[in-house]
């Protein structure tokens, strides 16, 4: 069964790659390459809120925070004081994670929605350090932020790469380089569900009681896992600040955490595909609802809304299984 | 000195009452259906949109009042049967998502009717502020608290001496037992939905003069009074009183006081503060959980 599991897993991961490398065979203009790179970045990030809230079973209400701290510790670093990107997103991964654990760990041994009220007050209490210290990161106005390096080499929207002999535009450049980042994402995260740490996370989701009867410490496998889906997030914001050249607090804010946590529930919560198809689709909506002007609230409000009204379980849970159903009842079997 | 430390108090006192009443609803329907109802704060926001127009249409204020309020009934019991109703068997953690969605869903649709400006209501009766000791007291804040705590005592005369009361309390101590000894627990939710929503509308009446009103002020009044159920203890009636009028006070003070950028920041680390040391919240009842 574990083994079907994994064979599971694996087929998602080809299947999000053959999907991620064939979309450019169908856009090519900038627009478009700019809206995918930007959902594959928030894909990460709900990957990763998705391994606390499908595997603890406990949602946060400030993941934005986190993105934000990645992005905005990045900025700060490689625009006043010369860091590179890549030590500057790991120090600020580092450091998100310590702010998870030390608000993590005392509240997990709680049991309830505490952490989604603690985690709730982090994110307001970030966006407002974010919207107030201006000095640092330019207020409400936001700062802007140089192009991703590594050694001394530049990924820039503007710039002119080639791959394979082949040239290649800076926006399908960061396009691809997202990509490949999101599919490491969710090998990652596929990689910890399979893990011994994993098993204990579902034990947890499952029974908390039984799991912690038999000696798991749920307590500190719930901390570890908000800590590596705020450290995703952190990672993240800071790739996604590079990309956008130029943030503002809006990436810190409460709506946009909710935004995150709802990407996860429409999508179906602890299916590593559903949950970036909810990116997908909670990215794409405001771009189709727009043309309805007035009406794009409502129409968000309810179209999320009957969603999860009619699919409980989400977008991707909700449709495998009306396929299985469909396909048992044509194999004439009761399996 | 004095005189300002006093004016102080007598903001958060007042936007604290208000905090109190959205906290005694969110508890109400947290208490019912372990649902936390991000949509509370739009039932303030009909309360106060719904009072200004129709006053605008020529409506006398009273009759303004009473039609808000019920149709902010009539929007907590559709909430409670159209949307969370049917996805009965669905996790806590979807309704949560299906609250959110009714309340983006109100909000575009109060958005599209009554547009995005500021509206300003009268105080209900004079303009004239009342001098204390050298602090200047708004005579709206008299109707919020006054108004605040004939609905904290109707509240409790509700939950301890009638039959209805009686039953929303025990589906909320046990649904399964409630519905042995002949609760109809559904219309017991539905209750709690429509209270809840009566509450948030007067709530959203009463402040309106203070605050102004206009299509999202639902959103903020709406987490701080989160905020104050989650500090008293969600759940807990009482708690939902004491949280909210000690976070307006806080609140308040942090303005005055410290800066009135981070008051806000001030109100959520309370929150943290509560957790880390009094985790049940000041007012939340210790939970043992029979496996």
């Amino acid at each position: 069964m574990m083994a079907q599991f994994s064979q599971f897993r694996l087929k998602g991961l080809v299947f999000l790659a053959i999907v991620v490398f064939a979309l450019p065979l169908f856009i090519s203009n900038p627009f478009h390459y700019g809206l995918a790179t930007q959902i594959a970045l928030i894909a990460g990030a709900v990957v990763g809120l998705n391994l606390l809230v499908g595997f603890a079973g406990q949602i946060s209400l400030g993941h934005a925070g986190f993105f934000g701290i990645g992005a905005y510790f990045s900025a700060i670093m490689t625009s006043n004081y010369g860091w590179s990107a890549i030590p500057a997103l790991v120090v600020g991964a580092i450091g998100v994670a310590i702010i998870a654990w030390t608000v993590g760990r005392p509240i997990l041994r709680l049991k309830g929605h505490y952490l989604s009220m603690a985690t709730l007050a982090v994110g307001f209490i970030i966006a407002i350090i974010l919207n107030n210290e201006r000095e640092l990161t330019g207020g409400p106005d936001g700062m802007p932020m140089p192009a991703f390096d590594v050694f001394g080499w530049e990924l820039s929207v503007f710039g002119q790469y080639s791959l394979f002999g082949m040239d290649i535009s800076g926006d399908l450049a960061w396009y691809l380089f997202a990509g490949v980042i999101l599919l490491a994402a969710v090998w990652l995260a596929q990689n910890l569900i399979d893990s011994p740490i994993g098993r204990a996370l579902r034990s947890v989701h499952g029974s908390e009681v039984a799991a912690s009867v038999v000696g798991v410490n749920t307590a500190k496998y719930k901390s570890l896992v908000f800590v590596i889906s705020a450290v995703y997030a952190s990672v993240m914001g800071a790739l996604y600040g590079h990309f956008q050249g130029f943030i503002t607090p809006s990436i810190a804010s409460f709506d946009f955490s909710i935004l995150l946590i709802t990407m996860v529930v429409l999508g179906g919560m602890g299916s590593t595909i559903g949950v970036i198809i909810g990116a997908v689709v909670l990215e794409l909506l405001p771009q189709v609802l727009a043309d309805f002007q007035e009406m794009e609230m409502m129409l968000f409000g309810l179209i999320l809304m009957l969603t999860m009204i009619f699919m409980p379980k989400g977008l991707l849970p909700t449709a495998a299984n009306y396929l299985n159903k469909r396909r048992s009842k044509s194999a004439g079997g009761d399996a | 000195m004095f005189s300002e430390f006093l004016q102080y108090l007598f903001t958060g006192i007042t936007i604290g009452a208000t905090y109190a009443l959205i906290a005694l609803g969110f508890t109400l329907i947290y208490n019912a259906s372990h649902v936390i109802n991000f949509a509370q704060g739009e039932f303030l926001m009909i309360g106060g949109m719904a009072t200004v127009s129709l006053t605008a249409m020529g409506v006398p204020m009273l009759l303004a009042i009473v039609l808000a309020v019920v149709l902010a009934g009539v929007l907590g019991i559709a909430l409670q049967r159209l949307a969370i109703a049917p996805a009965k068997n669905a996790d806590v953690v979807t309704l949560i998502i299906i609250t959110i969605g009714a309340s983006i869903f109100i909000r575009g649709l109060a958005q599209l009717v009554w547009g995005k400006e500021y509206h300003v209501m009268p105080n209900f009766s004079s303009e004239e502020p009342i001098q204390i000791f050298g602090a200047v007291l708004n005579s709206q804040s008299l109707w919020v608290l006054g108004v605040g705590a004939v609905l904290v005592a109707v509240l409790v005369y509700f939950f301890t001496r009638t039959l209805t009361g009686k039953a929303i309390l025990a589906t909320s101590m046990n649904k399964d037992a409630a519905r042995l000894v002949g609760i109809r627990t559904q219309v017991v939710l539905m209750l709690a939905f429509m209270v809840s929503a009566l509450l948030g509308s007067v709530a959203g009446i009463v402040v309106a003069p203070i605050t102004f009103t206009s299509y999202d002020i639902g959103i903020i009044l709406g987490l701080k009074g989160f905020v104050a159920a989650a500090i008293g203890g969600l759940g807990s009636g009482m708690g939902a009183v004491v949280g909210g009028l000690a976070l307006g006070v806080v609140e308040a003070m942090a303005a005055g006081y410290l800066s009135s950028d981070y008051k806000d920041a001030v109100a959520f680390s309370m929150i943290l503060v509560v957790l880390f040391f009094m985790p049940r919240g000041l007012f939340g009842a210790k939970v043992v959980e029979r496996v």
